[in-house]
């Protein structure tokens, strides 16, 4: 029989519909609820239907048709779900942060800082077309993600070098305590954002060739497995990186997301509970070693345990925390509705890292709830790419993507509401920042290939000559 | 490695469960907590987004609402005559806060009071903007000015006029005063001028009418002759009293003199009264006791805080004192203090035949479409005296005006009953006596106005001091805009 019935996804490879009506028609809600959503802040500001309407809606909308249009002739079977909710994500992001350049608190501050104001939202936009031109690259340029393990070496090399970027004088740039941009010819870049890319291929690629050596190459010491030496070395230099990003860059965020993925990938590969055992004891040691000494992470720390006292508040120099709550808390169940809040007072991150506590004024826990079920959706459907894969590589590669993904919105989305402390990382689609709408556009092209990979029905098995003779009956 | 993987999906699902539950937390459990934190500066500017309702008086907004043009807040409030209305209003500023009208009625004037839910919903559902509604008081605009421009004058000083026969504050002045209007919205020197107020030594924000007690001196007197009328100590108030001269506080060798060489030996009561005996009303206090002044003097409001619904300080009148005090306090000495509002009391509930009326400055609130939502309703707050002895205490307070020490206040036409008072104070008397007046005007249909007025003049010489000369003339002036707006 073919592998169709042997192999262990939840996903029959045989006769899988495409799904890509199914895809088409939410794709559709994907571009009207933002439009909808754009409409009701023109009409909350200016009592009026915004003037760019017709633009950010062709935008939206034709972003989403080209990305489909893709998906349909280059990944036939791919997940359906992906491409929709990350553009239902990436407009409602638009609409928020169009929002936000309205308020006049906000254009006072920027120009206080710099000297004038530019609206991100238009911006944003390009950001995101960008991003869509990456995920179309990716479709097209990758045909099969196997390709990527060749580059297995050449990743680690590009992933360590821009993580480094931000550390180079003249091109890093130190920007409100953390050091994790690069400005080129005037763009400012968040190499991080890319690196997280790039080092999922290079964990992919190692561990599927040193998986069993990982696994089983280990002494039985007190219940856990421990680990050889020289097995334990490329865990080191990860788990050293991360720390060096924490305490160079001062980038809480960035070096939790590559431990966490490395040690989901490590455990998802060896299926060895001791590593996560070993990967918690060693993100322990690093986070109260680093704690110890580094003031910003100090500082992080007492503004989440009192995020209003008043003492806090004046050595760390903003209550951006007491601020986001302030914004949850005055939205309620149902919100204000939007453009009818003041998320501003928040102050200048409020269209980036803050940008969940407006939808959370405005929206309200509704709203929120919302969102976070979409980020949920995206990152289950990519643990679904990760089983259906048929591949060890596409396996690692899918889980460490999605979860990445999924550290980075309970990272960031958990410091906004003040369950962990604040790290400086973007919400995925939503946040302004062009590297992160880019690099998160890269990411669910990949995801896109290897469920399109996934879920390809099976070749049908080569006709048996054999069995073909045995009907014949011959009189 | 699906094992694993499934695992791994678990994993994540719990991140998303936990980011939910903390949602929960946030916006559901601890939204209310958190929407009205003191850091929340949400309240304020949605407090600030509309216009603030009207204090009213005679009709007319003595309030008003612009836009402060920068910052969070959209609207801040203005004052028409701020000095003049500010003992009534009080202030509201985006800064400091709200005080006394403007911070008791701020659920009225801000449109948030759960009793405006009705029309609030109605609005939400037709799209109108929220409004405030609005206070509308008992103050007579034109007897307001008279106090005022009377004390503006004399330095300090603070008056306080009653409606007899429902409590109805008519007017409220206290001097040197404040104008609200500097330190309404939220900017550096608005909050510079408030500071500035705050510290001067003149007190200018002190509401003198309502939260500062003056020892009442002679005023007192009015007291003490109820007391003497209620409890029957005398029934004739022509017959002479028993009262040498002169007279010695009981239980000690201390002589209790009179102002100057004055006919109280065994005076009669309307004498007594009408040149301002110490002698005479220092026995009635002994004879009568501590407990029998208390009840009377309790009856006509002493040693309560008044709400008006701005509150007032307690008035004075000791509840411990040995028989000698009791004679002090009797004339309005020793430990009894009052307020301004305190003694015009008095003088209303002798106007009104001996029932004291709840007083009261907030006759209606209304809802931004003037529908009432609150109207007051006088009430009596208790009877100091009968009807009788309230007609002889008022037969001879009014010849106290005609014939006495208080003939400034003395109106064409009008039938016109007061005491003078003049009050010492200081160590041993070393500061200037404040000047006192109380009094009411009476006319066919019953009397319209009791008025209370106390003047502290520094600038004055000491011997220039009398209620009779500085306090009077503007009680009348008082009491004659009433009596004119009442025509």
């Amino acid at each position: 029989m073919s592998s169709s019935t042997t192999h262990t996804s939840t996903i029959g490879a045989i006769g899988a519909p495409s799904r890509r009506n199914t895809e088409l028609a939410l794709l559709a809600f994907a571009v009207v609820i933002p439009l909808f959503a754009y409409i009701n802040v023109g009409l909350a500001i200016d009592g009026e239907l915004p003037p760019g309407m017709l633009g950010y809606g062709c935008g939206i909308g034709l972003l989403a048709a080209v990305g489909h249009i893709v998906v349909r002739k280059f990944a036939p079977y791919a997940d359906p779900l992906l491409l929709p909710l990350a553009t239902l994500l990436n407009g409602l992001g638009l609409v928020v942060i169009w929002r936000l350049d309205q308020s006049e608190k906000l254009q006072a501050l920027a120009k206080a800082a710099t000297g004038s104001f530019s609206p991100s939202a238009p911006k944003q936009l390009m950001y995101s077309a960008i991003g869509i031109a990456l995920f179309v690259g990716v479709l097209l340029l990758l045909k099969d993600h196997r390709v990527l393990q060749r580059y297995t070496y050449i990743s680690m090399v590009a992933a360590l070098v821009l993580l480094l970027l931000p550390l180079v004088p003249g091109l890093g740039m130190n920007v409100f305590g953390a050091r994790i941009w690069i400005s080129v010819g005037g763009f400012s870049i968040q190499p991080g954002e890319f690196a997280k890319i790039v080092i999922a291929i290079f964990f992919a690629g190692y561990l599927m060739v040193k998986r069993d050596a990982l696994a089983l190459a280990s002494r039985r010491f007190m219940g856990i497995y421990l680990p050889r030496g020289r097995d334990l070395g490329p865990i080191i230099v990860v788990w050293a990186m991360s720390i060096l990003i924490l305490v160079f860059e001062t980038d809480l965020g960035t070096s939790l997301l590559f431990f966490g993925m490395f040690v989901v990938m490590l455990y998802v590969a060896t299926e060895r509970t001791s590593w996560i055992v070993f990967g918690l004891v060693m993100s322990s040691v690093g986070a109260v070693g680093v704690a110890t000494f580094e003031p910003h992470v100090q500082e992080r720390v007492d503004a989440w345990l009192n995020p209003f006292s008043d003492a806090v508040i004046a050595s760390t120099g903003s209550d951006q925390i007491a601020q986001s709550l302030m914004a949850f808390g005055s939205g309620g169940v149902l919100g204000t509705g939007l453009g009818q809040g003041h998320s501003d007072l928040i102050g200048f991150a409020a269209n980036s890292d803050f940008i969940l506590a407006t939808f959370g004024e405005e929206l309200g826990l509704a709203g929120v709830m919302a969102i976070l079920m979409i980020y949920g959706l995206i990152v289950e459907r990519g643990v679904r790419t990760a089983l259906a894969a048929r591949d060890p590589f596409g396996k690692l590669l899918a889980i460490g993507l999605s979860g990445a993904f999924a550290i980075q919105v309970f990272v960031v989305s958990g410091g906004v509401m003040g369950l962990i402390p604040l790290t400086g990382m973007t919400m995925p689609f939503l946040a302004n920042g062009g590297s992160s709408v880019i690099a998160n556009w890269a990411l669910i092209g990949i995801l896109i290939r290897i469920s399109d990979t996934a879920r390809r029905p099976a070749p049908a098995p080569a006709p048996n000559p054999d069995a073909e003779m045995t009907q014949v009956v011959r009189p | 490695m699906n094992k694993p993987l499934r695992r791994i999906a678990v994993f994540c699902g719990l991140l998303v469960l936990a980011l939910l539950a903390r949602d929960n937390w946030l916006q559901y459990v601890q939204a209310d907590t958190l929407a009205e934190h003191d850091k929340n500066r949400r309240v304020s500017i949605e407090r600030y987004a509309q216009p603030r309702g009207d204090i009213i008086v005679d009709g007319k907004a003595i309030t008003g609402s612009k836009e402060a043009g920068s910052g969070d807040f959209k609207y801040k409030r203005t004052y028409k005559n701020g000095p003049m209305w500010s003992p009534v209003t009080g202030f509201a500023s985006q800064r400091i806060g709200a005080t006394q009208i403007e911070s008791i009625e701020d659920g009225i004037l801000t449109g948030n009071d759960d009793r405006l839910f009705f029309t609030r919903s109605l609005d939400m559902i037709t799209g109108k903007k929220k409004e405030g509604g609005n206070a509308v008081t008992t103050l007579n605009a034109a007897a307001q000015k008279a106090a005022y421009d009377g004390l503006k004058g004399r330095g300090k000083g603070a008056v306080a006029a009653l409606d007899p026969s429902t409590g109805a504050i008519l007017a409220l002045a206290s001097a040197p005063s404040y104008d609200p209007s500097t330190f309404a919205g939220n900017t550096n020197e608005e909050a510079e001028e408030f500071g500035k107020l705050d510290k001067d030594k003149d007190q200018p924000m002190l509401n003198r009418a309502l939260r500062e007690t003056y020892p009442p001196g002679s005023t007192f007197k009015a007291v003490t002759a109820a007391a003497a009328l209620e409890h029957d100590l005398y029934k004739d108030v022509d017959a002479p009293t028993e009262s040498p001269l002169p007279w010695t506080l009981p239980d000690s060798q201390t002589p209790l003199p009179n102002e100057g060489d004055i006919p109280c030996k065994n005076a009669s009561l309307r004498n007594a009264l009408r040149v301002s005996c110490n002698t005479v009303f220092g026995k009635i206090g002994s004879d009568l006791g501590k407990d029998k002044m208390l009840e009377t003097a309790e009856k006509f409001g002493f040693n309560e805080e008044q709400f008006v619904p701005v509150r007032s300080n307690a008035s004075v009148f000791p509840k411990k004192m040995d028989r000698p005090q009791t004679a002090l306090s009797s004339i309005g000495q020793f430990e009894t203090a009052a307020t301004p509002l305190q003694m015009a009391m008095v003088a209303s509930a002798i106007a009104n035949d001996g029932k004291l009326m709840e007083p009261y400055m907030v006759s209606e609130l209304q809802a931004p479409n003037l529908d009432v939502i609150e109207k007051h309703a006088p009430k009596e707050m208790s009877r100091p005296l009968s009807e009788e002895n309230a007609q002889k205490l008022q037969d001879i307070m009014e010849t106290v005006i005609n014939d006495g020490t208080g003939t400034n206040a003395k109106i064409d036409g009008v039938t016109v009953g007061g005491k003078t008072g003049t009050a010492q104070h200081g160590v041993d008397n070393s500061e200037n006596p404040y000047a006192w007046f109380i009094s009411y005007a009476k006319t066919d249909s019953g009397s319209p106005v009791a008025v209370a007025v106390v003047v502290e003049d520094s600038k004055a010489s000491r011997d220039d001091i009398s209620g009779g000369g500085l306090a009077a003339p503007i009680a009348k002036d008082v009491m004659k805009a009433v009596l004119d707006s009442k025509k």
